[in-house]
């Protein structure tokens, strides 16, 4: 019996094609379960018959991690897509995973709601549609406002998933304050689809702010530590600190202001003249307060940390270059950025969580690159962060094996029980995650 | 040889202890013990066959190996405030006592971070933080006593989790000590750890996971301005109206809190806290943040009030205004002994939307039943506490408080909300978690349990009425640990 003869009973599988691949890994079928049912249905077949599934949503940063020991299995979300539950008055909403996140946004605007992620991965690739729900989940996606609402982590109040044996289990609930019973959906954001397949997620949402305004800064190098440990501390109370910094340049300091409109207009003003004081940038010229006409609340998660992103335009989308996740302690920003650029990586992030981006183009010498990662490795580890391979051209990767992509992983061995646990038989993306779990 | 007598494992527990750990820590007499045998939750009680103050991390890893030699429970206990019975001891186990670990190791403001010890009582964190701006956001009212590890194990909240999140999203690594003795650091200083959120699944894992021994936390800008208003209102319907509003124009207090008329009778009566007479609902909103913003902000919530009826409105004009405010609803769950010899206090939540419902069937209820319910909330996030009224005296009256308190939670449920928003399931709601999960879902949490405790050492029958068995697990016995049968007691 063929794959596809073995699947179909549990639900829509097609043979897959080039287009399919994971990371250079050839897959066998691509499955479309339609529910949480025939998700359980398909797993327990993939299980009984030792099959590899990776789970998929638009495919955006499928190839992120390590790339999959084998893919039988494409397993597509996009058949649980809906949106079953925007509980208006209680800033809440529960989806399935394999809604677009640009469409939830779209949805939940009317009520003047949001789920406040970034999704950064808009229009990357072929498909302009842009994250999932689910794989924002799963590769914990978190933009610039997450100063202000928190990490994806910790707006997941609920999750239903489905375990490679076909239990179905749901953790958390629709309600804000929960404590009962273990927080799956925190172990589940992260997770890479290495744990389990998230089929539905409850969210906390944010009412969007009133107004939006920007302040943007050019710091010299020399000032950039002085400048953000005042942006840090500052009483305007902004939802975005984000640094942009490229090798050779001023480094480029915005931060977003949300909340009523006069009240946005007098702390955009007195930043910007803090910030022009001598101490700090030193010129009014360099600081600039953008008017709100200018920025809708949909702009702000894109102009200010895409504005160079390598990504941002349909050519630049094709490309792939190398992408690290660098982390550190807020006092250590300046000091990261200035090891990123000395070795030619641009960098780009959130200097008020000290969770950063840094990327070389794909040109780069494998050499260059692999030098690059240990010398941004050693800076996060003395400055209390990590530094992760998120994804790399196929030469650089094939230079890479788990612990230079991922780096020291503190609590490996309880990964790994946990993994043994949840999906026993590594039915979920073998060899993706840390470890080469 | 197979151990027979449970308390036996405990004599060998001891004897190892005793050649590692300074006697002074180790505590065996009965009546000693005894003063453990609670936590804040008096109406279960257990005595513990040991007690460990420990000194260290280390001596934490001692205890929890020891343990696990021998096959021995132990149950972590921080303050002892706990509201669910998790610190609940164990009668054939240790109780590890925290309170001993007390060292504030750095507050670094400029990197928003603390390191503590899991002893560190919370508000001291605030307190070491404050001169440089900063403060620990999580502020159970408790805050006086509780642990920063108690916090850690409960995901505990408080009145300003509204705004500010609960522990959860305020530790950004954890050392711990887990259930087979090892010394594992989950986290980084930084947030986004690569791997598995090991971190973020064992806050409020309830101490089921292991023994946190040192927590770096997140310190939070204290705000520019913050401003505290009080409104009475003529019912509850009119408060928690008032609050869906203030939530509908996108505005996110720091704290949403309401007082139904017995609260208040009886916060009057414990602390004379000046709230509206007669007022059948008191509102308290608190608002941080820039100046600017918290002043427009203010006009729109008084405005609001002032839509619903409120029948006074009231705000604190400086700090001790503030405190005298806050005095009323801080004070509740005890000032409700003023007005009845014996209450539960009941932690559940509901969507916001449902909260007058909710209330008003609560009020069906508790005159159906004949039992008094007082009502304090976290209005804001729907998290209830009902304090159900009764007198131990009276015949059958704790037992019709008991059922009033679980209708409570089956309400709770019913209306897609949960048993516990803050206080935890412990040993008091485990019977709870059927009604609110499937058995799947029960069965599917405790693969965590089953990786970091296979042995089910780590505070046992909390949480999960029926514990998952963990497949086979690898015993080693050393001869030297078996252990030497004798009296009843072993000590
Ligand atoms: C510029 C840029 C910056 C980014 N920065 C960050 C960052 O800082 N931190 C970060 O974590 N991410 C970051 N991302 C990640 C990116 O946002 C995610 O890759 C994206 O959200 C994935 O969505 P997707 O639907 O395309 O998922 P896919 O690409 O289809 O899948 C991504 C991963 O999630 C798994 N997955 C998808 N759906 C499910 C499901 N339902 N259940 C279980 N597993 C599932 C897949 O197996 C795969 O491992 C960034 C992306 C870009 C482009
Ligand atoms: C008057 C009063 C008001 C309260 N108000 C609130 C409130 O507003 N919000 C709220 O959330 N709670 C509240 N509580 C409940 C309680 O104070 C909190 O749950 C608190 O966090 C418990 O801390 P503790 O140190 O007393 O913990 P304990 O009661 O000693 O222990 C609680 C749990 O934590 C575990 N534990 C303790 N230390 C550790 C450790 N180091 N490692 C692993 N596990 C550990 C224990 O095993 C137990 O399961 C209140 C309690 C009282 C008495």
């Amino acid at each position: 019996m063929s794959l596809e003869e073995v699947l179909g009973a549990t639900c829509a599988v097609r043979p897959a094609g080039e287009e399919d691949e994971v990371d250079g890994v050839p897959a066998g079928v691509v499955a479309r379960p339609a529910s949480a049912q025939e998700t359980s249905e398909l797993m327990r077949a993939c299980s009984a018959h030792g099959l590899a599934v990776v789970v998929r949503g638009h495919g955006s940063k499928l190839e992120w991690g390590r790339p999959p020991e084998r893919v039988d299995v494409v397993l597509e979300t996009g058949g649980m897509a809906g949106l079953v539950e925007h509980a208006r008055g209680d800033l809440v909403a529960t989806a399935g995973a394999g809604m677009p996140l640009t469409r939830l946004r779209h949805l939940l605007a009317d009520a003047g709601h949001e789920l406040v992620v970034d999704d950064l991965a808009v229009g990357r690739g072929a498909d302009a549609a842009g994250s999932t729900l689910g794989g924002a989940v799963a590769t914990n996606l978190s933009g610039p406002r997450r100063l202000r609402a928190g990490p994806l982590r910790d707006l997941v109040l609920g999750v239903r998933l489905v375990l490679a044996d076909g239990t179905v289990a749901r953790a958390g609930g629709k309600v804000v304050k929960n404590v009962a019973g273990y927080d799956l959906g925190k172990l589940m954001t992260g997770s890479f689809g290495t744990l389990a397949v998230v089929t539905e997620v409850t969210v906390r949402l944010h009412p969007e702010p009133q107004e939006v305004r920007q302040v943007h800064a050019l710091v010299p190098r020399e000032r950039l530590a002085p400048v953000l440990a005042h942006l840090v501390r500052t009483q305007t109370a902004p939802h975005v600190l984000d640094v942009h910094a490229v090798p050779g340049a001023d480094a480029q300091v915005s931060v977003g202001l949300g909340g009523s409109p006069g009240s946005t207009r007098r702390r955009a003003a007195r930043l910007a003249a803090e910030l022009s004081s001598p101490g700090l940038v030193g010129s009014a010229e360099a600081v600039v307060a953008v008017d709100p006409e200018r920025v809708t609340v949909e702009e702000i998660t894109h102009v200010v940390p895409s504005a160079a992103e390598p990504w941002s335009t349909a050519e630049e989308v094709a490309r792939r270059p190398t992408l690290l996740r660098v982390t550190t302690r807020l006092s250590g920003t300046a000091e990261l950025v200035q090891v990123a650029n000395d070795h030619g990586l641009t960098i780009t992030g959130s200097a008020g969580v000290g969770v950063l981006r840094a990327t070389l183009p794909e040109e780069a010498q494998v050499e260059t690159v692999l030098g690059a990662v240990m010398a941004v490795r050693a800076a996060t580890t003395r400055l209390g962060g990590s530094t992760v391979a998120l994804d790399a051209p196929p030469a650089v990767k094939a230079s890479l094996d788990a612990e230079g992509t991922w780096g020291p992983v503190p609590g490996l061995e309880l990964m790994r029980r946990v993994k043994a646990q949840f999906d026993p038989g590594r039915t979920l993306a073998p060899g993706r995650f840390v470890g080469g779990l | 040889m197979t151990q027979t007598d449970p308390r036996a494992g405990v004599g060998a527990v001891l004897r190892d202890l005793r050649e590692r750990l300074p006697e002074h820590g180790l505590v065996t007499d009965p009546a000693q013990r005894e003063t453990y045998a609670c936590d804040g939750l008096a109406a279960y009680r257990v005595r513990p066959a040991l007690v460990v103050l420990v000194e260290s991390a280390d001596q934490v890893a001692e205890v929890v190996r020891a343990c696990s030699r021998h096959d021995v429970p132990f149950v972590a206990r921080g303050s002892g405030t706990g509201l669910s019975g998790g610190a609940l001891p164990h009668a054939d186990g240790v109780l590890v006592v925290t309170s001993r670990l007390r060292t504030l190791h750095e507050v670094r403001p400029e990197d928003q971070r603390a390191v503590v010890d899991p002893g560190v009582v919370n508000l001291a964190v605030s307190r070491a933080a404050e001169p440089g701006g900063y403060y620990f956001a999580p502020d159970p009212s408790s805050q006086q006593i509780c642990s920063v590890g108690g916090n850690v194990a409960e995901n505990s909240g408080g009145a300003h989790c509204l705004k500010y999140g609960f522990t959860a999203g305020h530790v950004l690594s954890l050392e711990v000590v887990t259930p087979d003795g090892a010394q594992v650091t989950l986290g980084t200083e930084a947030p986004d750890a690569p791997g598995y959120d090991l971190l973020g699944a064992f806050v409020g894992s309830e101490g089921t996971l292991g023994v946190a021994t040192r927590a770096t936390l997140r310190l939070t800008r204290l705000p520019e301005d913050v401003r505290t208003c009080l409104a009475g209102f003529g019912s509850t319907d009119e408060a928690g109206a008032v609050t869906s509003a203030i939530i509908a124009a996108g505005i996110v207090p720091a704290a949403i809190e309401i007082m139904d008329a017995l609260a208040v009778e009886a916060a009057e009566a414990a602390v004379s806290c000046g709230y509206p007479e007669g007022a059948g609902a008191v509102l308290v909103v608190e608002l941080d943040g820039p100046a600017v913003e918290v002043e427009q902000e203010l006009d729109r919530v008084r405005r609001l009030c002032a839509e619903h009826g409120a029948v006074e409105f009231r705000t604190a004009a400086d700090a001790a205004e503030r405190a005298e405010i806050w005095k009323g609803r801080k004070s509740a769950f005890a000032a409700v002994g003023r007005i009845s010899p014996d209450y539960i206090v009941q932690d559940g939540v509901v969507p916001r939307t449902s909260l007058p419902e909710v209330l008003r069937e609560m009020g069906r209820i508790s005159a159906e039943r004949g039992v008094r319910v007082a009502n304090v909330f976290h209005a804001g996030d729907g998290n209830l506490h009902p304090l159900v009224l009764f007198d131990a005296a009276q015949e059958g009256a704790t037992e019709r408080a008991e059922e009033v308190s679980g209708m409570i939670l089956d309400l709770c449920v019913a209306h897609g909300g949960s048993i516990t928003g803050e206080h935890g399931v412990g040993a008091d709601k485990a019977r709870y978690m059927p009604r609110m999960f499937e058995p799947a879902d029960l069965d599917t949490m405790q693969l965590l349990r089953c990786a970091f405790d296979p042995a089910g050492l780590a505070n046992p029958g909390k949480i999960y009425p029926t514990p998952r068995m963990c497949g086979e697990r690898p015993r080693v016995v050393h001869a030297a640990d078996e252990p030497s049968v004798d009296g009843a007691e072993v000590f």
